[in-house]
């Protein structure tokens, strides 16, 4: 795992509660880690201070798996 | 009981009459408060009589991105995150339906209403962060009852009781609380204007057969601010000496 998939791993474990063997790549926040739609906005306001960035609304809708979060966050990085 | 020790406030309408009584007495029980107005130089005289831990941030609640720089301007003032909001400031634009302008209605939604929708909305962030918040909004008896020749003002009050009760529901679970008081006739400039006639026909619809002051009603916001009211959500505080038992 890349060292943003582990922060976001971090940062999902920590804010969801969750074990972190779920946290899978394809795990989606709301089907598969029970949060709810405030959790998943508090995701991208945390992911936005982890990593110094951004997130648009619009972008932040279609983050809905771990792996779409490590993608935009490493994209954005690039 | 009601220990607001470290807390930040921010009140917007702080020059008024019921906004500085509810600035005061958030102070005086411990919390550093930011005085919003458009008075500069009463806000100034709040802020020296109340001394330390008053800051003030004057803006015009109907320019939009005055709103929004008034949210930083406070945090950056307060040193912190703003852990209450009282959104307090409103006016008046009454008239007849018929002869009611479109600005009279615009005006008084954009202050009364949609400035507490965009101060919740830049405060949020925060107090959801750090688990802790209470929005407060001033609303109006005749935002539930009505009263000839205010539409516009009756529609904003109304307004923001209906804002607070799904804001309510949103936040709830990061146990930030938002609620509404409610004044009824309280003696200030506001109702100052209002003609003999019109005072004596109100007298005579309250019970307790006087006007309120400012601090009856900044005693239910000390209240809803405080930890003690951590239950309390989506609620409007209904303080009038019994002229509507709603």
């Amino acid at each position: 795992m890349s060292d943003v998939a582990e922060r976001v791993k971090k940062i999902v474990v920590e804010h969801l509660g969750v074990e972190e063997g779920k946290v899978t790549e394809a795990a989606s926040f709301i089907d598969d880690l029970g949060a709810d739609s405030l959790d998943t906005v508090e995701l991208v306001m945390a992911f936005e201070e982890e990593f110094g960035i951004e997130i648009p609304d619009d972008a932040a809708e279609k983050i809905l798996t771990v792996k779409d979060a490590v993608d935009f966050i490493t994209s954005k990085q690039a | 009981m009601f220990d607001l020790t470290g807390k930040k406030a921010l009140i917007t309408g702080a020059s008024g009459g019921i906004g500085a009584a509810i600035a005061k007495v958030l102070h005086a029980h411990g919390a550093t408060v930011a005085l919003h107005g458009t008075k500069v130089e009463t806000l100034n005289a709040l802020a020296a009589e109340l001394g330390e831990r008053a800051v003030v941030v004057p803006a015009n609640l109907s320019d939009a991105s005055q709103v929004e720089e008034l949210a930083k301007q406070a945090e950056a003032a307060l040193g912190g995150g703003v852990d209450i909001l009282v959104n307090n400031a409103g006016l008046t634009r009454d008239g007849l339906v018929l002869r009611m302008k479109d600005e009279d209605w615009s005006s008084v939604i954009d202050v009364n209403l949609t400035a507490g929708f965009r101060l919740s909305r830049a405060l949020l962030k925060g107090m959801m962060k750090r688990r802790w918040g209470r929005i407060i909004g001033i609303t109006s008896v005749v935002g539930v009852t009505g009263n000839p020749g205010q539409v516009n003002y009756a529609a904003s009050k109304a307004g923001m009781i209906g804002m607070s009760k799904a804001l309510a529901q949103e936040v709830a679970s990061r146990n930030v609380t938002v609620n509404c008081v409610a004044p009824g006739m309280i003696a200030t400039a506001m109702t100052d204007v209002l003609n003999d006639a019109q005072k004596e026909a109100m007298h005579s619809r309250i019970p307790a057969a006087r006007l309120g002051s400012p601090e009856d009603i900044a005693a239910g916001v000390l209240y809803l601010a405080s930890d003690e009211a951590a239950y309390v959500t989506g609620q409007t505080l209904h303080i009038n000496g019994g002229m509507a038992m709603i």
